[in-house]
């Protein structure tokens, strides 16, 4: 290639440089960091509903939280964490770790990469500014359509418009994570040696690339009903609500295990590392993170077991369901197999993984007693199920996403958390977790309904709501602590070395901590399952080049994604306010949204005329730094 | 000997050419031949039972959407694995969805 390589690089000073640099920034490693903070923002956000829940249900017949602001606090509670805590984290962990662990320089798309983090935090912020525009969603976070599309004021319109743009962002990742990882492995590292997190986030991305077009359908139906007057769901005028719940389930199941899988792909990690063992069963593994996800599209009608499909759909389901605990049950196996005989360090990463196994096989039990239909009609809709599935997502996708944060933060920040007060948010958010969520299988079962905002003093629901309330008060400290710990070691932490714990068995561990801007100085030959492991236990330190040093080529910066998701969100703002609820529509709020997607067009115009090579990190320059981070 | 390998394989690569442009043809005649029949089908709804225009009409289209897919866009070809297990994985998630929506919308 003959491009004028251009590689004025040097640190500007000064706020304006530092933004611009965060605006522009293709570096999966910096997305990575940027979908951290996006995630830890709205994690905090979903947080303090949840607290906001707790207290209104500590006592009976409270009123702090009644009717209507209850429903938004409960539906913004759900979406956030969702959509805009837990898919972003997940985002997070695989933009720092993945191209890392297959020995490549970036993601496939990087552009891409930086277009869909935007558009994923500016549908945060749409559906979020809704507090202060009019009410925020309060149908559920499975807005059930008629109620969301005929009866419920402009908050849906947040929620329609926001996590469509929202989804398009993840559905981006989704498809970037496929072609990298199919495309962008290092010589000679196979499938079957692709470390255990590639695998699941291989399998999430597939499992985001089926299920998101679903939501997406099913919400500009529901755009279509709420703003157009049309009557997808309308039974009045013949439409189906039942098609909303089919449409969202199809997307709503696959999308708990596309949060799942990489926290089961962070556990499959920490546990060996600090067992200083290598994975149990790694084949059996990978097949039933495969079967996981093939079976994850079979199953979405154990939601909707109560609508009256009849006998023959919900048997059928409930045996698929039933299925489920089966590759599941390998994979818990295989971890204790993996700890069986091993030297087990307890790090803050590793305690984390530890008390996901119990936790987690909590949920999944109480999920096996869900799916049994008959059960069913009981558990429906009641707190048993509000506490199974926050021992499935907070007990397993948090504490699996929590052990990933504190064993990879040296390797994306190149500084330590303190492992003294990581233990000790452990030990809270444990505690607090399980004191929170168990009493609320009983309460479930004493006839507590989900969604409610209150219950009377004769129920007998008082002091298991009440001990559940204290229970949140541990998370929320362990919360805090975790922050304490953050500022703290970034003012001054103890550094990294490359192989941050001294027992590092994959790529990621062979290059310095931070990774260098072009990651690998030259691409690593993999020779089999865990190649620096394996480099270490033959007498050497590094894993053996495939090429020769020489110059990197980079992809050059650009401002146009996130120009592009500002142009998204004015067209989202546009149909927001062209909804009058059954008047005619505001036709300069239709022009507002027209020229918003005339900028998108406009921007996706300029994308593709301008021709951009990218630029070149010369060898002399390679050389300097990786002598600098030894 | 007369020939070299250079010769041999500059006359393969030409057979394999004029091989898959005859496949072109036939298979562009083919889909025009198909789509002609699904119009002629439903001309002929006053003599042929609804249902029955309704399946050939189906199955011509997934006949010539395995052309397109294969003749034109060369999933027959070496190293498509991926986009045909995607393709297809992603034609059964779709299926099962329509499926869903025509048998089990409501009480059954
Ligand atoms: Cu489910």
């Amino acid at each position: 290639m003959t491009t004028s390589a251009i590689t004025v690089r040097e640190e500007k000073q000064g706020f304006l440089p530092w933004l611009w640099m965060w605006l522009t920034t293709v570096d999966h490693k910096k997305i990575g960091i940027l979908y951290l903070c996006g995630a830890g923002l709205f994690f905090l956000i979903g947080g303090i509903e949840a607290i906001l829940i707790r207290i209104q249900l500590s006592v009976p017949q409270n009123d702090f939280l009644v009717g209507s602001t209850y429903n938004q606090v409960m539906t913004m509670h759900g979406t956030t964490m969702i959509f805009l805590a837990a898919m972003p984290a997940i985002f997070a962990l695989l933009n720092a770790v993945v191209p890392l662990q297959i020995g490549a320089r970036d993601v496939a798309f990087p552009f891409l990469n930086a277009l869909g983090f935007w558009l994923f935090f500016l549908g945060g912020l749409i559906l979020n500014v809704s507090w202060f525009l009019g009410g925020a969603p309060d149908g559920g976070w499975t807005a059930y359509a008629p109620l969301s599309t005929e009866f419920l004021g402009s908050g849906m319109d947040f929620y329609i418009l926001g996590l469509q743009v929202a989804g398009a962002g993840t559905l981006m990742g989704g498809i970037n994570f496929l072609v990298t990882i199919i495309n962008m492995r290092a010589p000679g590292m196979t499938f079957m040696r692709m470390p255990l997190f590639t695998w699941t986030a291989l399998i999430t991305s597939a499992l985001i690339l089926f299920a998101f077009p679903a939501l997406t359908v099913g919400l500009f139906f529901e755009l279509f009903d709420k703003v157009f007057g049309a009557n997808f769901f309308n039974s009045v005028n013949g439409g189906n609500g039942v098609i909303w719940e089919h449409i969202f389930w199809i997307f709503g199941h696959p999308e708990v295990y596309i949060l799942i899988l990489p926290a089961f792909g962070v556990i499959s990690e920490v546990v060996p590392t600090f067992a200083k063992k290598r994975l149990f069963g790694y084949t059996s593994m990978v097949f039933a993170t495969v079967l996981i996800g093939f079976l994850a599209f079979m199953v979405w009608v154990h939601h909707m077991f109560t609508v009256g499909l009849g006998p023959m759909a919900n048997s059928l389901f409930a045996i698929a369901t039933m299925a489920i605990a089966i590759p599941t049950g390998m994979k818990i196996f295989n971890w204790m197999f993996t700890m069986w005989g091993g030297q087990v360090h307890y790090t803050t990463a590793n305690l984390f993984a530890v008390g996901f196994i119990p936790t987690f096989v909590l949920g999944g039990v109480t999920g096996v007693m869900l799916a049994v239909p008959a059960a069913d009609f009981q558990y429906h809709d009641s707190y048993f199920v509000v506490a199974h599935f926050h021992y499935v997502i907070v007990g397993g996708v948090v504490f699996g996403l929590l052990a990933g944060l504190f064993y990879w933060w040296p390797k994306m920040f190149g500084k330590f958390l303190n492992e003294k007060l990581g233990k000790v948010t452990f030990w809270f958010f444990f505690f607090g977790f399980h004191v929170t969520f168990f009493p609320q299988h009983f309460l479930g079962l004493m006839g507590m309904p989900r969604r409610y905002f209150t219950y009377l003093k004769g129920d007998g629901l008082a002091t298991g709501n009440m001990i559940s309330s204290l229970g949140a008060i541990g998370m929320a400290i362990a919360i805090i602590l975790l922050l304490i710990n953050i500022v703290m070691t970034t003012a001054n932490g103890k550094k990294a070395k490359g192989d941050a714990w001294g027992f590092g068995r994959t790529l990621e561990w062979s290059i310095p901590s931070p990774a260098p801007e072009y990651n690998f100085a030259q691409t690593p030959l993999v020779k089999g399952i865990d190649p620096l492991w394996k480099a270490k236990m033959e007498g050497s330190h590094k894993v053996t080049p495939a090429e020769p040093l020489g110059d990197i080529h980079m992809p050059s910066s650009s401002i146009l994604p996130f120009l592009m998701s500002l142009a998204l969100t004015v067209a989202s703002f546009g149909f927001i306010y062209a909804d009058q609820s059954g008047t005619a529509l505001n036709a300069g709020s239709l022009i507002f949204a027209g020229i918003g997607v005339a900028l998108l067009f406009l921007m996706m115009l300029i994308h593709s005329l301008k021709d951009d090579h990218g630029y070149h990190i010369h060898k002399h320059e390679i050389i300097e730094a990786e002598r600098e981070a030894e | 000997m007369a020939l070299n390998q250079s010769d041999i394989n500059s006359y393969l690569e030409k057979q394999k050419k004029r091989q898959e442009l005859i496949h072109y043809f036939v298979s562009f005649v083919l889909m025009i031949l198909f789509t002609v029949l699904a119009f002629v089908a439903v001309m002929l709804r006053d003599s042929i039972n609804d249902y029955l225009i309704a399946v050939f009409i189906v199955t011509m289209a997934v006949v010539q959407v395995v052309f397109q897919l294969y003749y034109f866009m060369h999933m027959k070809e070496q190293d498509h694995g991926f986009p045909t297990l995607f393709l297809y994985s992603g034609a059964a998630v779709a299926f099962l969805t329509v499926i869903s929506f025509v048998s089990i919308v409501w009480i059954s």
